[in-house]
């Protein structure tokens, strides 16, 4: 294995930690939103509160560690994605700032319950993913084009583009199904019967529009990037078994049992998908002006960068387990018997 | 036209977003170390006012750990969006510390979020002061790692440039550039001095809002003591980084003190205002500059006129050098002032008007923080990369910029708002007085 495919793997791995966490947080916010909206909030506030309270910082880092670590890796990322980013990741940042502080401040400091400040968190938590995702639509190519050596944004290119918008579809479904299902074993374990049954309804609605969107995708890649979805093709059984652990998790919610396991398998559904697209997207970080081996960094950088990278997972490892222990797996917190907040 | 030029407005939006974050990041870095040790002066004591003081602090201090997190979050991908082209050529070099800055911001997040929600978990409180341990040193830490990457922006080494790119990297050289050890203590010294200061404003401003208790007085006791160390400690560190200047970096030093000609037996320029090359109003100390510079009176200090025209900075951060000398010096003098007082019994400091001014000490300190870094960054201009690439050479090419602005700004009047809401709020609603009184009654139990 080279040091760029080393590189690559950590972020990716990264990237997929936080799009675990973050569709957790994001889908949570809309729930909580919807619930009040129909009236149900007393059933859920409870639940997402003792869950986001302790993590939502880490959640987070996973983010800030993602995009450090592409451009220390590979810094000509900078150059392609810095420039013509500027204004979809300037909003996303934005929405992110507004979302975490104003967390912070409702649930530390001034306990505000104003209806419409749940509203714009939650919706706030919708848009983000949306906001994002088109990155992943430039990624493919016939978005960026370069002028007197500039890469610019062809946002009428993105914006009428049938790719972009399944992939910002898929994030939405992707969201509140990942969201939906770690509810519901949250609050199972929390011996809520009431939110559980809520939680595993919202799971099952949007357990569909997942799958359906995903494989839209593939579709759609057909004619994008025709290259990219050969090397989909190539890696399909991949996909199919990232299938069959959809199909668990649906089962399993639908009969109402495991949930732990359910969740444990709608990780490995996301791992192996999320891995296979990676896979096939290899070797371009940038289709068709950048790849990993002609933006990697120089040698001395990417050996002490792996170096600080296993140095950081020691300490961080240990530390997270900690984090799950007391909170995820503590039953007197989850249940809500005590709650310790200074 | 300059405010359609993206490398200006990039400058712009850049000098907005550190300038608001450097705020609560620099309460984020101090903070911890206060809380640290009044739970440990309330667990050695058995005094539980210190125990409560470190448990209020905390709570304050998640609000400003909310903003620092998510305008940190900014700047760090503002790097890229703004200056793409100078972290496509610093990324191959400097990518180490960046990278270590997010372990210890992570470390420091998963014990923050732990600290939190395990108060009275523990039947012993030792066991809770350890959880402070990591929160406090990965803060520091991260300060520690992200100061070393802007000390390489002004001493940039550890690579050679061959026909533009950077060969023979070697990102250990990289990272402890001569100018890190000055860098570094001056941050950490100023972080601890500035929160000291800041708490110390809120306990001074509560006893003058007619709150009398004892807790108040423990308060500002140990936040002024520990003022004093810390501003000692920087004003040390403020001359080291006066010899730094002149050793590395002569044009800042000289454009700081309006130092036109390279002479022996420099003197120092305080305040005073600049006409053409003319300074007027000013207070000349002799012999002072070259002291500072090479701890030697008589010691030749080199001038800016020794730099061509278009590597220099601008003149005007001669305001900035005497605004941050002048606060230092001033909360050093004044917390001596009250520690000496304090210890002898003398009742002055207890008048409202010494009150006022410990109010003011606070804010001062952020001031001069501010004043502090836009000094050390304007100082360095025109360089990004000192000596190797300009900061027009660094910027983005995007024509969007502006509206950026526009936005950002929107998101910082909001985030300070509700930050100053929100605090406000949190603290007249369950004064001192009202929370000892609910742990009276429930001692030894839980209460909220």
């Amino acid at each position: 294995m080279t040091l760029e495919i080393v590189g690559i793997s950590v972020l990716w791995l990264f990237l997929y930690l936080y799009v675990i966490v973050a569709s957790i947080d994001f889908g949570a916010g809309f729930f909580n939103a919807y619930s009040s909206f129909v009236g149900k909030q007393h059933i859920l506030t409870g639940v997402i509160q003792r869950y986001l309270s302790p993590v939502w910082e880490v959640t987070n880092v996973f983010f800030v560690f993602f995009f450090v670590g592409i451009i220390g890796f590979f810094p000509q990322t900078a150059f392609y994605y810095g420039t013509t980013l500027l204004v979809p990741a300037s909003l996303a940042l934005i929405l992110l700032a507004i979302r975490g502080s104003y967390y912070a401040f409702a649930t530390y400091g001034a306990k505000i319950n104003h209806r419409g400040y749940i509203y714009m968190y939650g919706l706030s938590g919708l848009l983000l993913p949306a906001a994002l995702s088109p990155v992943l639509a430039m990624s493919e190519g016939g978005f960026i084009q370069m002028e007197n050596g500039q890469p610019y944004l062809d946002y009428w290119a993105l914006f009428t583009s049938p790719l972009m918008w399944s992939i910002v579809v898929l994030s939405l479904t992707a969201v509140l199904y990942i969201s939906a299902v770690f509810l519901t074993w949250y609050s199972s374990k929390a011996g809520d019967a009431k939110a559980t049954d809520l939680m595993r309804k919202y799971a099952l609605v949007w357990a569909a529009p997942a799958i359906i969107t995903a494989t839209g995708i593939i579709y759609e890649l057909r004619g994008h990037n025709p290259e990219h979805f050969a090397r989909i093709l190539d890696l399909w059984w991949v996909f199919a078994v990232s299938f069959l652990l959809f199909a668990g998790t649906v089962y399993l919610i639908w009969k109402k049992r495991h949930y732990g396991w359910a969740f444990i398998l709608l990780m490995g559904q996301f791992f192996t998908a999320f891995f296979a697209y990676g896979a096939s997207h290899y070797p371009y970080l940038l289709y068709p002006y950048l790849t990993i081996y002609d933006s990697f960094t120089n040698e001395a950088m990417a050996i002490a960068l792996i170096i600080a990278f296993i140095a950081g997972l020691c300490l961080l490892l240990p530390s997270l387990y900690l984090l799950f222990r007391l909170f995820l797996f503590d039953k007197d917190y989850i249940e809500g018997k005590s709650d310790y907040h200074a | 036209m300059e405010f359609q030029d993206p490398a200006f407005l990039s400058r712009i939006l850049t000098l907005l977003t550190l300038s608001f974050h450097i705020l609560y990041a620099t309460i984020g870095v101090g903070v911890p170390l206060m809380i640290m040790i009044a739970q440990w002066v309330g667990i050695k004591k058995k005094d539980d006012h210190y125990i409560l003081l470190a448990r209020r602090w905390a709570r304050g201090f998640v609000i400003t750990v909310a903003v620092g997190v998510v305008t940190g979050t900014a700047i760090g991908l503002q790097l890229s969006l703004l200056w793409p082209n100078f972290m496509q050529l610093a990324g191959n070099v400097i990518a180490l510390p960046l990278f270590m800055e997010v372990f210890a911001f992570f470390f420091e997040a998963i014990f923050l979020g732990i600290y939190l929600y395990t108060w009275d978990r523990f039947e012993d409180q030792r066991k809770h002061f350890l959880l402070l341990i990591p929160v406090a040193l990965g803060a520091a830490a991260s300060s520690v790692f992200i100061t070393i990457v802007n000390a390489f922006m002004n001493q940039p080494q550890g690579f050679e440039i061959l026909n533009g790119e950077m060969v023979n990297v070697s990102p250990l050289l990289a990272m402890f550039s001569p100018a890190v050890p000055t860098k570094v203590a001056h941050v950490m010294a100023t972080a601890f001095m500035t929160s000291a200061f800041v708490l110390a404003s809120i306990a001074a401003l509560r006893m003058l809002g007619g709150s009398n208790h004892i807790y108040h007085k423990k308060a500002l006791f140990l936040t002024m003591k520990l003022g004093l160390v810390f501003a000692i400690a920087t004003a040390l560190i403020g001359d080291f980084s006066g010899k730094y200047l002149a050793e590395y970096q002569p044009e800042k030093l000289a454009a700081a003190e309006w130092h036109f000609e390279t002479e022996e037996d420099a003197g120092l320029v305080m305040f005073g205002i600049l006409d053409g090359e003319e300074v007027k109003y000013a207070i000349r100390i002799p012999y002072a500059l070259s002291i500072l510079a090479h701890s030697n009176p008589f010691a030749e200090v080199t001038g800016l006129n020794e730099f061509p025209e278009d590597e220099r900075p601008p003149l005007w951060i001669h305001y900035l050098f005497d605004t941050m000398v002048t606060i230092g010096m001033w909360l050093a003098f004044f917390s001596f002032v009250y520690v000496v007082a304090a210890f002898r019994n003398w009742s002055f400091i207890r008048t409202r008007w010494f009150r006022w001014l410990t109010v003011a000490g606070g804010p001062l300190a952020l001031i001069a923080i501010e004043a502090g870094w836009w000094f050390t960054e304007v100082g360095r201009q025109p360089w990004i990369l000192r000596g190797h690439m300009r900061v027009s050479e660094g910027a983005t090419t995007s024509g969007n910029v502006d509206l950026m602005i526009v936005l950002f700004a929107g998101l910082y009047i909001i985030l300070g708002i509700g930050t100053a809401v929100v605090l406000t709020r949190m603290y007249k609603r369950n004064p001192v007085e009202k929370e000892l009184a609910a742990r009276e009654n429930a001692k030894g139990g839980e209460e909220e």
